[in-house]
């Protein structure tokens, strides 16, 4: 690979991947570093997959202002990427009569930032539409365009049609130094060195930590655990919206929400911690999801849980969104403190970094360029006659791999072979769903580590989970060595 | 597509069914539906002796049991699909997938559903921690050393005491791995007491009750895990806590029915067991759906399923050729004291081929405690028994004569002596 590039992003998260894509409209050659074997692997790996309304942001913050362009952007793009993407409306709930005034208050807030179709529902009608809302309800506020979106599809989406105009990825180069050289950025990873005019500082929890090596004005970054549950398939229909507690100053709360694969999600908890690498779950975490969920939904099936994680925000001090070329580094763009509703304002992130970026190199936009990107082929979502064209011309796609999520050989090989494919297994877990299912890929493993093996032409024992030293296996048995 | 049985699965219980179906009547087009590259399901990895006690009089291998079965498929004419994966199932449609036919349906006169268990995952119990690799059910685990040919960890903790879990604690122990300790919530082990025998006592291994796991540790790699002492409520007690450094945290925390077929089919599920409710043929709520084997209640051995699953698959070539049941006074039974569930939940006389045996589990551990069986409120049968232990299904054998009377109700109890 080259060494030089016109910009360099670190971090194949949403926000990296969403400004590749929108830098991929112009004519320049764009890197993308990141530190983990895969995109999608910090925070854009663990959140609530939401797509926020934008009443919650203070008005005429950049939170504010990303979260509704962001949303009205969404449903474009979620066309264009073929991601998993439902409207499905979003409540903020009431169950204290003297909190009714913070209803009003976030109405109002939703007003002033332009929110769409906002109403406040009375208790009888919250009823009616969510049967299992606690008996305590007094009100809530409804904002019809809050969604739920495949968060891992998001990001892949994106990034892949970033590489398939021209950016190039490169994976396992956590950054190690950046400095200036005359008009130009160098950026030192643990393998190479790159050369590049512009810089954009799209590093999650770690942003603080590039932006300071850099700069002067210096910017902290607290990472915010949240645990969460994962409910099975079972218990969908229990929740038919994103039901919210009151936000308080940690954030929006513990929610309760379908997911867009029918799962249901519950949580997040919100506990400062100083580790940026490592999110353990912990029984307390889950003890408060529980407690928290209880608060809004009656009888929620919590036994009914198939897996619980947990993810990191990146908490800036300040509590804003920091999307500037940092004051005393021309060509240092960051992205910093990019934290709820990060993930809403991905696209216009994208795009209001790009046209920043596009200004000062003074780039031109191609003349062609591709923004449509299909995901992996889903037989079970074709029509009767597409699939069985499909597995007649490609009988992998008639051989189930995955029984829980129903996920075919066919699946896991494209998401392998297509470009930034998949190299482990939680790689084939976010691009397909296979080992997301109520056995948590008890059954599936060792057959996607079998075709991971046979695709990438590697032996078995150098699967990995995740990458690094994430190995699956130790060696083999006595018999076979 | 049609045929007059579907089997789903090919496991175990669905080649018994099947074979005793085809034995009961050797004219029914049958016809297995088995979702892995071969038949046998989870016996193919179960390289271990045991197996066949009670049926063949002798000990054999998992694969071995499954080819004295298998051996018979064909002189029976019985027909069978592998990498075929069911999806939906109706009262006399079949949906499958493979990779020849696509999506195709099968009509047939009856089915069997032999889908077997599954382990309860991680994720479903709740275990605190990273999420690092090194964290395997141990079913999965055995699969990779008995098929795969691969070790999953050097230094092996367990959590839970299930069958698969101990006999993963020899099986990595002989290939070479460290097991540590063997963590169980309960005051009890939920395995078989040969398994703790063979398996752990014979290598040292220790087990430790009212333990379990509080922490799993390592970002890319299990590198340690914490155990803890339980109280009475299986809280873990602060101040307990022991870190055990290892790559591998092996779960045998259960088995869990694989239902999501009969749910969605509308098939009546019993809590107590995760399974269908079905009666002495091993009919579910829908007539003319059986169920047979771990899909039914989580067995101890598989010479029970076997035979349980030989009496569902006759029960089957029976609907089909009749069709409609007589009608027949039907009985009850009832859980008593100490009794999770009972298979089957009730008994229509009429339809008995033979003497009735009873299977159930307790839920605790019982010590010189006598098994009662009540036809309604007057004692029938009451048996001492030395221990009763949740790990080992009980049994009950009722006469058909002493049926032919029927009560309405035939309750099982443990009690006190």
């Amino acid at each position: 690979m080259k060494s030089s590039f016109d910009i360099i992003i670190i971090g194949a998260g949403v926000t990296g991947s969403a400004i590749a894509r929108e830098l991929s409209r112009f004519d320049c050659s764009v890197l993308v570093l990141e530190k983990d074997e895969d995109l999608c692997t910090g925070t854009s790996k663990a959140n609530s997959g939401i797509v926020h309304a934008g009443y919650d942001a203070k008005p005429g913050t950049l939170k504010a202002k990303m979260n509704i362009r962001g949303n009205e952007l969404m449903p474009t793009l979620c066309q264009e990427l073929d991601i998993p993407f439902k409207q499905i409306g979003s409540l903020v709930v009431c169950t204290d009569e003297a909190n009714r005034d913070g209803i009003d208050d976030l109405y109002a807030r939703g007003i002033t930032n332009e929110v769409p179709g906002m109403k406040i529902l009375s208790a009888e009608e919250v009823k009616a539409i969510e049967p299992n809302i606690s008996d305590d309800i007094v009100c809530a506020l409804y904002a019809p365009t809050a969604g739920v979106i495949c968060p891992f599809r998001l990001n892949i989406a994106m990034a892949e049609c970033a590489a398939q105009n021209g950016v190039d990825f490169k994976f396992d180069s956590p950054v190690t130094g950046i400095s200036k050289a005359g008009a130009k950025w160098i950026i030192e990873t643990s393998s190479d060195s790159y050369e590049c005019s512009v810089v954009v500082n799209a590093a999650g929890c770690h942003s603080d930590e590039l932006h300071n090596l850099v700069s002067d004005k210096k910017y902290h970054i607290t990472p915010r655990r949240g645990d969460y549950m994962l409910l099975d398939r079972s218990v969908e229909g229990y929740v038919k919206h994103i039901i919210f507690p009151q936000p308080t100053a940690m954030g929006k709360g513990i929610l309760v929400t379908p997911t867009v694969h029918g799962n249901t999600i519950v949580g997040p908890t919100a506990v400062d911690i100083e580790n940026k690498d490592e999110a353990p779950v912990t029984a307390d975490g889950l003890v408060k999801v529980q407690e928290g969920s209880a608060k809004n939904i009656k009888g929620l099936p919590l036994k009914q849980v198939i897996t619980g994680f947990s993810g990191l925000r990146a908490h800036e001090d300040g509590g804003e969104f920091i999307l500037k070329e940092a004051e005393d580094c021309p060509g240092f763009f960051d992205c910093v403190g990019i934290e709820s509703p990060g993930l809403t304002a991905c696209p216009a992130i994208g795009e209001y970094m790009a046209a920043m970026i596009a200004e000062m190199l003074s780039l031109k936009q191609k003349e062609t360029w591709n923004g449509i990107c299909k995901d992996v082929i889903k037989p079970f979502e074709l029509s009767s006659e597409d699939r069985e064209k499909l597995i007649k011309d490609q009988p992998e796609y008639g051989r189930i791999i995955c029984r829980c999520e129903t996920i075919t050989e066919g699946e896991i090989i494209d998401a392998i072979r297509r470009p930034l494919g998949a190299k482990s297994l939680d790689g084939v877990k976010r691009r397909t769903r296979a080992g997301m299912g109520r056995c948590q890929g008890g059954f599936c493993s060792p057959r996607v580590m079998d075709i991971l093996s046979r695709e990438l032409g590697v032996p078995l024992d150098s699967i990995t989970k995740s990458g690094g030293k994430s190995k699956i296996l130790t060696g083999r048995t006595k018999d076979e060595s | 597509m049609k045929a007059e049985i579907v089997i789903v699965g090919g496991g175990p219980a669905g080649l018994a069914a099947a074979i005793s179906a085809a034995k009961e009547d050797n004219n029914l087009n049958i016809l297995i539906l088995e979702r892995d590259s071969e038949l046998g399901g989870i016996l193919n990895q179960c390289i271990h002796n045991g197996f066949g006690l009670h049926t063949f009089n002798e000990e054999l291998t998992g694969p071995e049991y499954a080819a004295r079965f298998e051996a018979q498929l064909d002189d029976l004419g019985i027909h069978y699909m592998l990498d075929t994966m069911v999806l939906d199932v109706a009262s006399s449609v079949v949906t499958a997938v493979n990779s020849k036919e696509g999506v195709f349906t099968v009509e047939c006169g009856a089915i069997v559903l032999c889908m077997g268990c599954r382990e309860r995952p991680r994720g479903a119990l709740n275990i605190p921690g990273l999420r690092p690799a090194g964290v395997f059910t141990a079913g999965t685990a055995q699969r990779l050393v008995n098929i795969e040919g691969y070790m999953p960890g050097k230094e092996v903790v367990i959590l839970g005491s299930g069958d698969i879990g101990l006999i993963m604690a020899r099986r990595m122990t002989l290939e070479g791995a460290k097991v540590k300790a063997v963590c169980e919530l309960m005051t009890y082990s939920g395995g078989l007491k040969r398994n703790i025998v063979q398996c752990l006592d014979d290598f040292d291994i220790p087990l430790l009750l009212s333990h379990t796991v509080v922490d799993i540790k390592g970002k890319e790699r299990v590198t340690s895990v914490v155990i803890a002492e339980v109280d009475e409520r299986s809280k873990p007690i602060p101040g307990t806590e022991q870190e055990i450094t290892c790559d591998t945290l092996l779960l045998s925390c259960g088995l869990i029915p694989e239902n999501e077929l009969s749910r969605s089919a509308g098939v009546k599920i019993n809590p107590a067991t995760n399974g269908p409710v079905v009666n002495e043929s091993f009919e579910t709520s829908i007539p003319g759906v059986f169920a047979c084997g771990n899909v039914l209640h989580v067995h101890d051995l598989v010479d029970y399923v076997s035979e349980e699953s030989g009496r569902a698959g006759r029960s089957a070539a029976r609907f089909v050729k009749a069709s409609k049941a007589e009608e027949s006074p039907v009985i009850n039974i009832k859980n008593g004291n100490g009794v999770r569930y009972t298979v089957p939940s009730f008994v229509r006389v009429n339809e008995l081929e033979d003497d009735l045996v009873i299977r159930f589990r307790s839920g605790n551990v019982y010590k010189d405690n006598y098994i009662s069986v009540l036809f309604d409120g007057e004692t029938k049968l009451h048996r001492r028994k030395p221990i009763i232990t949740p790990g080992e299904m009980e049994q009950v054998i009722l006469k058909k004569a002493d049926l032919a009377n029927a009560p309405s109700e035939i309750l099982i109890e443990i009690t006190e002596i």
